[in-house]
């Protein structure tokens, strides 16, 4: 059985989990923090407890050193230079500093910015809100299997637009948006490229000058860091200016004061570091664990259907539809699993998920949906293990449902007057 | 969010799943919900001669509030008549079960499955006794 074993899929070392923990395939809501992340912050709690702000003694000198190399890190994995790493408390706060603070900057001049109807809530919400201050935005939509069209884009440029902001992994079904192509178009109509890459760091090869990326949201816990920690990269030449979000004591060079906590900071540099590293091994590793996972479910189920393009998304997720089978019936019937789902019964509004919705994935489906992130610390046989549970409960509902039973029937669901309720 | 032992355990172990012959006289129906919205209930009841329930079944399409739900309504309306049994309410469901605020929709909806049942078999027996009287 697959239930946590000890050992990492990759050999490495897994965090403690209690035995009887459900197994994680939840790697898109978090990552567990890499044993050796958790090992390079450890002193910084303890006797190396400066303040990295304080230049006047060793405890201030050795924190500032440790978020130097730290800011380093973060650089090097996007093809940054240090100076333009911004630290802040995670990806939302990232994307609200990029959006508000570039947006309130230039909108005497320009009020225009464009996004995607499949971004994270925190990017959409955020553009609600400068809708409200007077901001002009455009939610492009996407194709069926998830990515937006450039042409889309392209139409959508005005000569008020100031920035547009797409995201670089979806974080429900995986898929990666043509981050070059966007960056390319961006530079030619001098207009900022900003994309939240929170799911995308460690994940997918990214360099900001390769793909002419002026502002980039990165995550500490998405990537085997610690929570509470994450970056904005701002571009230096041409210079990116932005209003900022919280004001204080000047520090990260105006543009997010407050004093930064260098264990945290040191968190996101080694999980960066470690990532530059291991990240060719452990996508080649994880594509092997998808395809194993995609291959046995669609071999032993019928109506099972993928969410979202398969060659354009990263190898740590999968999201299904499983026909007939509501999605939080399915995940309470796979106790043993730690997974999600975008039915409307898993979340505090009625709708289901929007990112499906995006796609026209037909409403009935998407409550049927279930998310399946695998990370690090997933083995062969924890594939095998929810294989082999997710498709028994499947068919177990599918067998107690009166949907699947009027399909066999050959009724068409679509024909029947369902009353509103 | 933690689930009651009763409800887990109609989840897991359910009563009464299956189908009756929707088009035997004797057998009421009762689909609700809508697939859009995320479940659909198929309840089903036997009735005798006595007007007592003798049997019932369902299928549920949603989550494991809307299958315990229906499970407990097939347990409790065997042996009552089909007006004691139209006459369950849903808070005596989400009571038993203990369902979360946002599950008690659920138990509306089994209310209104074995109403609907109950309306379905009158309906069937009106239409029934029309065509003895026709024969006559």
């Amino acid at each position: 059985m697959g239930k946590n074993t000890n050992k990492g899929g990759n050999g490495a070392a897994k965090p403690r989990w209690n035995k009887n923990s459900p197994l994680y395939l939840d790697y898109q809501a978090t990552t567990p923090t890499d044993p050796r992340v958790v090992e390079a912050m450890a002193p910084y709690w303890t006797e190396k407890f400066g303040n990295p702000h304080s230049r006047n003694h060793h405890f201030g000198w050795e924190a500032e050193e440790a978020v130097a190399k730290a800011r380093a890190q973060v650089a090097s994995l996007i093809g940054a230079n240090a100076k333009e790493v911004i630290f802040t408390s995670g990806a939302t706060e990232s994307n609200n500093l990029a959006l508000k603070g570039v947006g309130l900057f230039y909108k005497e001049k320009k009020n225009h910015i464009i996004t995607c109807l499949t971004e994270h809530k925190c990017v959409l919400d955020t553009c609600r809100h400068l809708e409200q201050d007077g901001f002009e935005v455009t939610y492009l939509p996407v194709r069926k299997n998830g990515l937006i069209d450039l042409r889309d884009l392209q139409a959508a440029f005005t000569e008020s637009t100031s920035l547009v902001s797409i995201m670089g992994v979806n974080n429900e079904i995986g898929v990666i948006q043509p981050l070059k192509e966007i960056g390319a178009l961006c530079r030619q109509r001098k207009i900022f490229f900003h994309t939240d890459c929170a799911q995308a760091i460690g994940k997918i090869p990214l360099d900001v000058e390769d793909m002419n990326i002026d502002l980039m949201s990165i995550s500490g816990h998405k990537t085997y860091g610690p929570m509470g920690i994450g970056a904005l990269y701002v571009r230096r030449r041409p210079r990116v200016r932005l209003v900022a979000m919280i004001n204080g004591g000047g520090q990260e060079r105006g543009m997010r004061s407050g004093t930064l906590p260098s264990p945290l900071c040191v968190g996101l540099g080694a999980a960066c570091a470690i990532a530059e590293k291991e990240m060719g091994a452990e996508t080649e590793r994880l594509r092997l664990l998808r395809d194993r996972f995609y291959e046995a479910i669609t071999r032993r189920l019928t109506e099972v259907y993928l969410n979202g393009d398969l060659e354009h998304r990263i190898p740590g997720n999968l999201n299904f539809s499983f026909a007939f089978v509501e999605g939080e019936g399915l995940m309470m019937g796979v106790k043993e699993l730690a997974v999600s789902s975008g039915s409307a019964c898993t979340s505090a509004s009625l709708e289901p998920s929007y990112v499906l919705r995006a796609l026209g994935v037909d409403v009935e489906l998407a409550h049927t949906s279930l998310r399946i992130g695998f990370g690090r610390f997933t083995s062969m046989e924890d594939v095998d293990f929810a294989v082999e549970r997710i498709a028994g409960e499947v068919e177990r509902l599918r067998e107690m449902s009166p949907l699947w039973e009027m399909a066999q029937e050959g009724i068409d669901l679509k024909s029947i007057e369902w009353a509103d309720h | 969010m933690a689930y009651s032992k009763k409800l887990l355990d109609h989840y897991e172990n359910p009563r009464n799943i299956g189908s009756l012959d929707k088009n035997d006289d004797g057998v009421g129906t009762g689909l609700v919900g809508a697939p859009a919205c995320g479940d659909v209930m198929k309840l089903q009841i036997k009735v005798g001669e006595d007007g007592i329930i003798e049997d019932a079944k369902f299928k549920t399409f949603g989550c494991g509030s809307a299958i315990a739900s229906s499970s407990l309504i097939t347990e409790w309306v065997k042996g009552k008549s089909i007006d004691d049994a139209a006459e369950i309410k849903n808070s005596e469901i989400a009571q038993h079960l203990a369902l979360p605020p946002v599950k008690i929709h659920c138990s509306v909806l089994a209310e209104d499955a074995i109403k609907a049942a109950v309306s379905d078999y009158k309906v069937k027996q009106g239409a029934g006794e029309k065509k003895i009287k026709a024969a006559e």
